[in-house]
């Protein structure tokens, strides 16, 4: 199928972006594209006006700051997962980028792009809400974080207003001696993946986010919890859903073996990690 | 409801086109409708089989992904624009032609574009490497082998033909392609 007939705007500025979709209620900001333009050509979403982002000078920047690094609203997945800087100081988000569909994809998909997408399924919501990170939005009321807890509101939906623009989003810098880890289970390679967790471990401090799991990015503190026990510790926390790809039940045991890999590789990293500082 | 057009300029294998085209036609449909340039092939249409991978700006992309507005003012390439300047064929078609690399041929311009962008980038890849080169793109009918053989011979070939065949810079550069 096509995409139904839509309005077209190329903002050269991210004020000018802001101004069309205040100006129209059935508004879209379109950056790479790879989750919007099929849902426009199955018409699950048919947008009355397109304000693409693409030309906006400066967006792109990936840059190193003082508590994590920051991503501009154009980084491309393979730009940000090419950057040295990201792997050494959140190198949560290289092992999550290299789950993010195929390398095409990865071209053109942005990470700000995917993080206000808000897809359950998708890799690096779930990785931003485990770090602790935000997102920064422009909109006609000004600039304003948006802390990642307060970012899902529900399948697809994110707490951006309609008239803000995510400009970049922050993943905060790991911790000295702390270790992640990141893995998935999908049926074909590059697919959306049937369930997948992202794990944190700092010290005593154990945290596993869940993608594909429930309908938002979902995170569980699983601190204290013996290790054989991390697997059911997380789903008392958790509703496995019912879709086509999987049944509940498989995605629970998803989540009992994810969770153990996750945890124990997280760990082994912590390790290593705290041994390079030491050096 | 007559619908709004767009003048947009595309670069296409180093040709410049002027085109008037709605907001809503995918980069894919304009090359193939508007321009022509039917060697793009569409078959799912939302980003699974990669049969349509063109190269923007040098990088493999969706072409149905991309509106053609969007690709306004920057550098395509598609399969076409893959053979040598007289005519003959680029060192990935020779190796598909040679390793028996396509049946029905559907997928082939999406699995062309996309190795020689990865070959341009990795020139001499591991098997392994060469398995996941193609791993984005489908092939319903020669099961891959042949495909994955192709990339290898492909690499050799274009070692074979020197500096020449390995001129272009890294992905990502906006780089015109004009192989």
């Amino acid at each position: 199928m096509k995409p139904a007939p839509f309005d077209y705007v190329r903002a050269a500025s991210v004020a000018e972006a802001v101004s069309a979709l205040a100006g129209d209620p059935g508004a879209k900001v379109l950056a790479g594209g790879q989750s919007l333009v099929p849902l426009l050509s199955m018409r699950l979403a048919a947008p009355s006006l397109l304000v693409d982002i693409n030309e906006v000078p400066g967006l792109a920047d990936v840059t190193v700051e003082e508590t994590g690094v920051r991503v501009g609203a154009l980084a491309r997945h393979a730009a940000v997962l090419d950057s040295d800087d990201v792997r050494r100081v959140q190198p949560l988000v290289s092992l999550a980028l290299a789950h993010v569909a195929h390398a095409t994809i990865r071209n053109r998909g942005t990470t700000v792009g995917s993080l206000v997408h808000a897809d359950a399924a998708a890799e690096m919501p779930v990785v931003l809400r485990l770090l602790g990170g935000s997102v920064e939005v422009e909109g006609s009321a000004g600039r304003r974080t948006i802390a990642a807890d307060d970012l899902y509101l529900g399948p697809l939906e994110s707490s951006l207003a309609h008239d803000e623009v995510a400009v970049s989003a922050l993943f905060p810098a790991l911790a000295p001696g702390a270790g992640v880890a990141f893995d998935e289970i999908a049926r074909r390679h590059g697919d959306y993946a049937m369930a997948g967790a992202a794990a944190l471990v700092d010290g005593d401090a154990v945290r596993v986010g869940y993608l594909s799991v429930s309908d938002v990015p979902t995170v569980v503190d699983l601190t204290g919890v013996p290790d054989d026990e991390l697997g059911e510790a997380a789903l008392a926390r958790l509703e496995p859903m019912d879709d086509i790809h999987a049944t509940a039940t498989y995605r629970a045991q998803l989540v009992r073996v994810l969770t153990a890999r996750v945890v124990a590789a997280a760990r082994s990293h912590a390790a290593a990690h705290d041994q390079q500082e030491a050096r | 409801m007559t619908e709004q057009l767009h003048e947009i300029r595309l670069t296409v294998n180093g040709a410049a086109h002027e085109l008037r085209v709605p907001a809503r036609r995918l980069l894919s449909d304009a090359l193939r409708h508007d321009l022509g340039l039917t060697g793009t092939h569409v078959g799912c249409e939302h980003g699974v089989c990669g049969a349509c991978t063109v190269l923007l700006d040098g990088a493999p992309t969706r072409a149905c992904l991309v509106l053609a507005v969007t690709a306004a003012d920057h550098e395509i390439t598609t399969v076409e624009g893959l053979t040598e300047p007289d005519g003959s064929l680029g060192p990935v078609q020779q190796a598909f032609a040679e390793c028996h690399g396509l049946q029905c041929g559907f997928c082939t311009p999406g699995f062309l574009t996309t190795i020689h962008a990865g070959l341009r980038d990795n020139p001499s890849p591991t098997h392994e490497e060469a398995r996941e080169m193609v791993a984005g793109n489908l092939c319903r009918c020669t099961g891959y082998q042949n495909i994955v053989k192709a990339v290898e011979r492909a690499a050799a070939l274009r070692q074979a033909q020197g500096p020449a065949g390995q001129a272009q810079g890294p992905a990502g550069q906006g780089q015109v392609e004009r192989s």
